[in-house]
């Protein structure tokens, strides 16, 4: 549905916010760009738009080359992180501003207005300036003016940071209802990865300018491509250690671990699995990270633990009443088939 | 005891507050009862009431068409600095021209140091070359080039405060240039707009070097310049078609001020960052 061939741009400054960053993205899909500030989502999602003009690359939408179309005749509806409701019109005038810019007569946009407005429970509503809507009304309001003018693709710039943290996680739920029940294909630009695993088919996650992984929620969660998007992706950052591999065993932070198949010997390897994924044990394991429990913070139904090594910080999730004592010596055992190692930087297998 | 200090502070503020009040109305006083009375000097006194002065200024030839030459130059000049304004505000807004913030500084530390007097001689003589002695339009032109740099930049501060998603918004729904400055950027920036026409009749209304030194014809004077031909046949000044003639030549600035103020609640932002 949409296609980015070769997409660079450099801005004038010489800032290379795209660097011949390729992506293809299926119809009907709800597609996650992630990535820490200054990655170039947002350039990218605005390249999409037509607000910004590649240096060099092809874009195209649908099986035409957009790639030099004006905003306007892309048939793309774009929601601003700060929704860019115009202060001056009511709500039905901001729903139905689309339709009036293609020249829909009055009667029929208002209908299309009242109807997009009563699917997204803004009938009470529609006589309202902006100025008097909450956060949550304004986002709806943003959403059914994208919505009115049947696009063919949304784009979203960071739908939900603009709520507070308990909406937020009701307009998430909302915005995935919406995006399903509708099939229109969706991309959205978030710096929060656990929107991205909440909402999107796919994702692709970004770092400087490059797409680094491009997966399902899962595969990114479970298998993350770089050490980077290992350390990016999850709630509780994944433990990343540095180790060697040697007499088909892996040396990692005073722990001796199966290694996985094709390893060279003596390569430097880092080994990451997730808190998720790692075991506390009180009694002495070879195959464990030993450590003093130094930190334990409660995350409701869990308890995430700290183990401070000779020269390595570890973390693993407990559950409810397992919590050791801070201050006594524990060891964190990966659990099977869960940690990955990294060469250079890049997935070489899992253990 | 304190509440006896407390009174007497308070009568002490207000009898202050009232001679401070009374200085800044007294010309306004004098204002109201001069052109009814029938002998008016530079004192506030009750008048001995006549609408006299009313029936003497209308015989003046020149007085009424003053009014209306000082609503023409006034108003053209408003109009021609809010649509220049706006456009090159816009533009220095929303497009990134090196220097930009520098232009702007030196155009209004140039149209702040360079003016009145100073420019006088250059302008005469280019409003000559160019035919525009004596004409509505020469005048309009030469108060329009003194405003403009403060008006742009004050209109600058207006647009900057507005997002530019708004803009993109509209673009990305199909909008052209030309509808989203109408649709968005003016309704948006129209206090600003108002502000600007305010303050620009406000400047011609009351301007009177120039004008005096641009038009010959007594026809096309303005009400500023014709009150300084109001004398008696003793070459004193005619106080009683003076204080007249000033409440007539005030009202419309009055009810201008009036009809903004009431429509978009006045607020004057000039360079001042909101």
């Amino acid at each position: 549905m949409i296609s980015v061939h070769g997409l660079t741009k450099v801005f004038p400054g010489g800032v290379r916010a795209l660097d011949s960053l390729d992506l293809d993205i299926g119809e009907g899909e709800f597609f996650a760009l992630l990535g820490p500030s200054g990655c170039g989502k947002t350039t990218l999602l605005r390249s999409i738009a037509g607000l910004e003009t590649p240096t060099s690359g092809r874009i195209g939408i649908g099986g035409t080359d957009v790639t030099t179309l004006a905003p306007g005749r892309r048939d793309v509806a774009m929601v601003f992180q700060d929704y860019a409701l115009f202060p001056h019109m009511d709500v039905a005038a901001n729903i139905a501003y689309p339709l009036r810019i293609r020249k829909t007569p009055r009667a029929r946009r208002e209908a299309r207005a009242a109807e997009v407005a009563d699917r997204l429970s803004l009938t009470g509503l529609l006589g309202r300036r902006p100025g008097q809507l909450s956060g949550g009304q304004q986002q709806r309001v943003a959403l059914a003016r994208a919505v009115a003018c049947r696009p063919r693709v949304f784009l979203f710039d960071e739908p939900l940071s603009n709520l507070d943290a308990r909406l937020r996680l009701e307009a998430r739920t909302f915005l995935k209802r919406l995006q399903d029940e509708l099939g229109v294909t969706t991309v959205f630009v978030t710096h929060d990865q656990g929107e991205a695993l909440a909402l999107a088919h796919r994702i692709a996650v970004m770092d400087a300018g490059r797409i680094v992984q491009v997966g399902t929620p899962a595969e990114i969660f479970h298998r993350p491509a770089t050490t980077f998007v290992a350390s990016f992706i999850g709630s509780t950052p994944m433990n990343l250690l540095p180790g060697r591999a040697g007499d088909g065993v892996l040396h990692v932070a005073g722990a001796a671990l199966p290694a996985p198949g094709d390893l060279p010997e003596g390569e430097p390897i880092v080994y990451g699995v997730r808190p998720e994924y790692t075991d506390l044990s009180a009694t002495r394991r070879d195959d464990g990270f030993p450590g003093e429990v130094a930190v334990l913070e409660n995350l409701g139904a869990t308890t995430l633990v700290t183990l401070e090594g000779p020269d390595h910080l570890v973390q693993a999730v407990v559950g409810e009443g397992r919590e050791p004592a801070v201050g006594t010596a524990a060891w964190a055992v990966p659990r099977r088939g869960r940690a990955l190692v990294y060469r250079d930087g890049r997935l070489a297998g899992q253990a | 005891m304190s509440h006896v200090a407390h009174v007497l502070g308070r009568i002490a503020s207000a009898v202050l507050l009232a001679a401070v009040a009374a200085f800044f109305a007294l010309p306004m006083l004098w204002l109201a009862s001069a052109p009814f009375d029938a002998h008016p000097s530079i004192t506030v006194s009750l008048p001995e009431f006549t609408l006299d002065n009313f029936r003497a200024i209308l015989d003046n030839p020149y007085a009424l068409g003053s009014i209306g030459n000082s609503v023409i130059q006034a108003g053209g000049a408003a109009a021609l600095v809010v649509v220049l304004a706006a456009l090159a505000a816009y533009a220095l807004s929303r497009v990134r021209v090196p220097g930009r913030d520098a232009l702007l500084y030196l155009l209004l530390l140039l149209s702040s140091v360079v003016t009145g007097t100073a420019a006088m001689v250059p302008i005469f003589e280019l409003a000559t070359r160019l035919n525009l002695v004596d004409t509505h339009l020469g005048v309009v032109l030469t108060v329009s080039g003194g405003l403009l740099p403060a008006a742009i930049f004050i209109l600058k501060d207006f647009m900057d405060a507005t997002p530019t998603s708004y803009e993109e918004s509209a673009r990305v729904f199909g909008a052209s240039p030309l509808q989203i400055l109408r649709h968005i950027v003016v309704p948006v920036v129209r206090p600003g707009l108002a502000t600007i026409a305010v303050w620009a009749v406000a400047n011609v209304w009351g301007g009177f070097l120039l004008q005096y030194i641009l038009l010959r014809d007594p026809e096309k004077s303005p009400g500023s310049v014709v009150l300084y031909t109001l004398y008696t046949e003793g070459g004193q000044p005619n106080l009683s078609l003076v204080s007249t003639f000033s409440l007539l030549y005030s009202l419309p600035v009055v009810l201008m001020y009036l009809f903004v103020s009431s429509r978009y609640g006045f607020r004057f932002h000039g360079g001042i960052k909101r």
